[in-house]
């Protein structure tokens, strides 16, 4: 077991610098940087640009050195939590980011806790219910899950809170809570608005896991060991989470590996149309006027939080299933 | 008790000995049904198998039909693509009717007029139900160079003279969404055929040379695979589409966003190909072709990759329906494809914000067709899959 522990934690340090480099290189690919952007907007406004100003810019943000040196420079600083300057704001990006990302693990997590919650008896319901109507229904339901993209469901449930209920549900919670230090009653309010961004975010996984779920553990009910339980006249209950449950389990928590990738995915765009206060807006501005420290720092934090999520599914898959453990 | 010896009963039939030559060896007779079962090709077997799943079968039409629609748009659409009716902005959508006053009169339309709320500046548009304009039919109207080459006019479906028809109502320039839509569906259907071919490609090609060759370049390639795995994917989606330099033509941005979709989809792909190979290279007929002198490119080519085709196929049409929405939602925040380029993104993509959609909710119509495609890609390439394997 510490021997998987030491390899899978070197893979994973492994996997995060290769990723820095990429993510790197992604932002530095347009042409041009913030500054020749920045320039452009200037000139375009029918102002002067001072040239010296630009040179003392450029050195200050390090913008004139070769490409490698700004990559090491940043992902040393990344090392020392230091995430770098941001060129728009003209302030650290931790600062910039600073509470964006506290919500945005806690709008990750409470969709990973809704997509379980909704999921495992949905899966487990459909299994052992196989070709009923309520089996057929919620598969259908599935593929629907699957198919709508989940910002034009968020578009619809705007749509429907401002028609039916006739109040905005977009944010994180009431804008009287938004800059004042964490509050119970702000808390509340959090809550109170999480449950439509997680519902959309969480959707289309939740329709993923169900199916995936079902058909594993449809695969297991068809074992002979269940036969052989039943025959021995196990009761049906005690036998399902006993034996079957357990072995269906595995993708449940292997799949948080796939699963955050994708939650991801779904959270920048739902965040754009829901207008959250988390990862999306930010990242996408700042990906268009190419922030590079803001992006990347960002895009950076997102998929640290994606590959030690897959860390720890995998550990716990160790722990729980022997035959990967032993592999 | 008594023990009763069995009565013969009078109709009882008298033994039957056939006198025919008894050969062991001959096969036992097959019914015509069940021969033909058993010397179907593969290929039959595969599409009896598909057959059966019935929901995938009207998905696999469904999208015959919008494909072979796609080839036809310009005839199609009511309006040409550049038409705009600045008298009809934001209008409504316009129900077709049958029947007037009790009396069929054939297709046709209410004509909308249109007031301006002098209080709200709110347009309104109220249909006028005593002057039904009828539709016209195989007719021609709005002139088109049809695949931008060949200049027409003829159309299946036209507006009524000096009348509108807006099925899907108009956006914000006085365009007919119908129409629009219809023209969408060329660049939002195709992006996703592009975009599944150039991972295609890339997928057997590194698939099979990591699942052929195995040892350490196998190794490298998983790495690389769970490293572009673990990047959530619109990030990156949208950090290589702010790339694209803004200058591009839009047919030039067309092909790079179907280019980075493809980029980012042939890990799956990649690791089917990879695990098959695996299990497929130590079957005895590629052992006997190796034995033979066979070099890798054609074991691969001509034993390997034929038998699990059905698979690639099944796996890559459900791969579609991503790339479609991945295009979608790209357009949608304004980084994938731009106007003039009309896709169901780019549709979309006006839709916005709260307000329109409150007062202009036909702007999600769009959502439709979208939805419609991904769900029949889905149900088809379920059937696919199940199909491809029709020995089980």
């Amino acid at each position: 077991m510490v021997q998987y522990l030491i390899k899978r934690v070197i893979t994973m340090v492994m996997t995060l610098v290769v990723i820095s480099a990429l993510v790197f290189i992604i932002i530095k690919l347009p042409p041009g940087d913030y500054l020749t952007t920045y320039i452009e907007e200037l000139k375009a406004q029918g102002e002067n640009v001072d040239q010296s100003r630009i040179d003392f810019l450029r050195k200050r943000y390090g913008l004139d050195l070769p490409g490698w040196q700004q990559y090491l420079n940043w992902a040393t600083g990344l090392l020392r939590g230091d995430l770098g300057w941001s060129f728009e704001y003209d302030q650290p990006v931790s600062q910039v980011v600073g509470e964006t990302l506290f919500l945005t693990i806690i709008l990750k997590l409470a969709t990973v806790f809704f997509i379980y919650a909704v999921a495992f008896p949905i899966g487990v319901y459909s299994a052992t219910h196989q070709y009923s109507w309520a089996d057929h229904g919620l598969t259908f339901l599935g593929f629907l899950g699957i198919a709508v993209p989940n910002f034009l469901f968020a578009l619809v449930i705007l749509y429907a809170a401002n028609v039916w209920f006739g109040t905005s549900i977009g944010g994180l919670m009431d804008p009287s809570y938004i800059d004042k230090p964490w509050t119970w009653g702000k808390f509340g309010s959090l809550l109170e608005h999480l449950w439509a961004p997680v519902l959309v975010i969480g959707i289309t996984g939740t329709a993923g896991m169900i199916r995936r779920l079902r058909a594993n553990l449809l695969d297991e009910l068809q074992k002979q060991y269940v036969t052989t339980a039943r025959a021995k006249g196990m009761p049906e209950r005690r036998l399902l989470l006993r034996y079957p449950m357990r072995v269906a389990l595995n993708p449940f928590i292997a799949d948080v590996g796939s699963l955050l990738p994708q939650l991801v995915s779904g959270a920048v765009i739902v965040s754009v149309v829901m207008s959250l206060p988390t990862s999306g807006p930010l990242l996408l501005s700042a990906l268009q006027s190419q922030d590079t420290y803001l992006a990347g720092s960002f895009l950076m934090f997102l998929a640290t939080l994606t590959v030690v999520g897959m860390f720890i599914s995998d550990v716990a898959l160790a722990i729980l299933d022997p035959r990967i453990r032993l592999e | 008790m008594q023990d009763t010896a069995p009565v013969q009963s009078p109709d009882r039939l008298p033994h039957y000995v056939s006198n025919a030559p008894f050969n062991p060896g001959r096969p036992a007779p097959m019914s015509a049904a069940l021969e033909e079962y058993y010397t179907a090709s593969s290929f039959t077997m595969m599409w009896w198998r598909f057959r059966r799943h019935r929901i995938a079968v009207v998905s696999g039409v469904v999208l015959l039909v919008a494909y072979i629609a796609i080839l036809f748009v310009e005839v199609i659409a009511p309006y040409a693509i550049d038409r705009r009716d600045t008298n009809h902005i934001y209008a409504p959508p316009q129900g077709i009717h049958l029947f007037h006053n009790g009396s069929l009169v054939g297709p046709f339309v209410y004509p909308l007029i249109y007031r301006l709320d002098m209080e709200t500046l709110k347009r309104e548009y109220t249909s006028d139900r005593t002057k039904p304009q009828p539709i016209r039919l195989l007719c021609l109207g709005d002139h088109y160079n049809f695949w931008g080459l060949i200049p027409g006019s003829f159309h299946l479906l036209c507006p009524p003279n000096d009348g509108t028809m807006f099925l899907f109502g108009t956006d914000r320039l006085g365009r007919d969404m119908a129409s629009r839509l219809a023209y969408g569906a060329r660049i939002s259907l195709t992006i996703g055929l592009i975009g599944i071919t150039v991972s295609f490609i890339l997928g057997i090609t590194i698939g099979g040379i990591a699942g052929f060759f195995g040892g350490w370049v196998d190794n490298v390639i998983q790495r690389v695979i769970e490293i572009l795995k673990s990047l959530p994917e619109l990030p990156l989606w949208l950090a290589l589409s702010a790339a694209l330099p803004a200058n591009w033509s839009p047919i030039l941005v067309y092909f790079g966003i179907t280019i980075i979709l493809g980029l980012l989809e042939w890990p799956g792909l990649a690791r089917a190909v990879r695990s098959k190979l695996l299990s497929l290279r130590q079957e005895d007929y590629a052992v006997a072709s190796r034995l033979m002198g066979a070099k890798p490119p054609h074991i691969i080519g001509r034993h390997l990759l034929p038998n699990f085709m059905s698979h690639l196929i099944a796996s890559a049409t459900l791969a579609i329906p991503a790339m479609i929405l991945g295009e979608t939602a790209l357009s949608f925040l304004g980084l994938g494809l731009r106007a003039p380029v009309t896709s169901w993104g780019v549709l979309l993509s006006e839709a916005q914000n709260i307000e329109a959609i409150a007062l202009y909710p036909w702007l999600l119509i769009p959502m439709i067709p979208v939805i419609i495609t991904t769900l029949a890609f889905n149900f088809f390439g379920d059937g696919l899959r199940d199909a491809a394997d029709p020995y089980h």
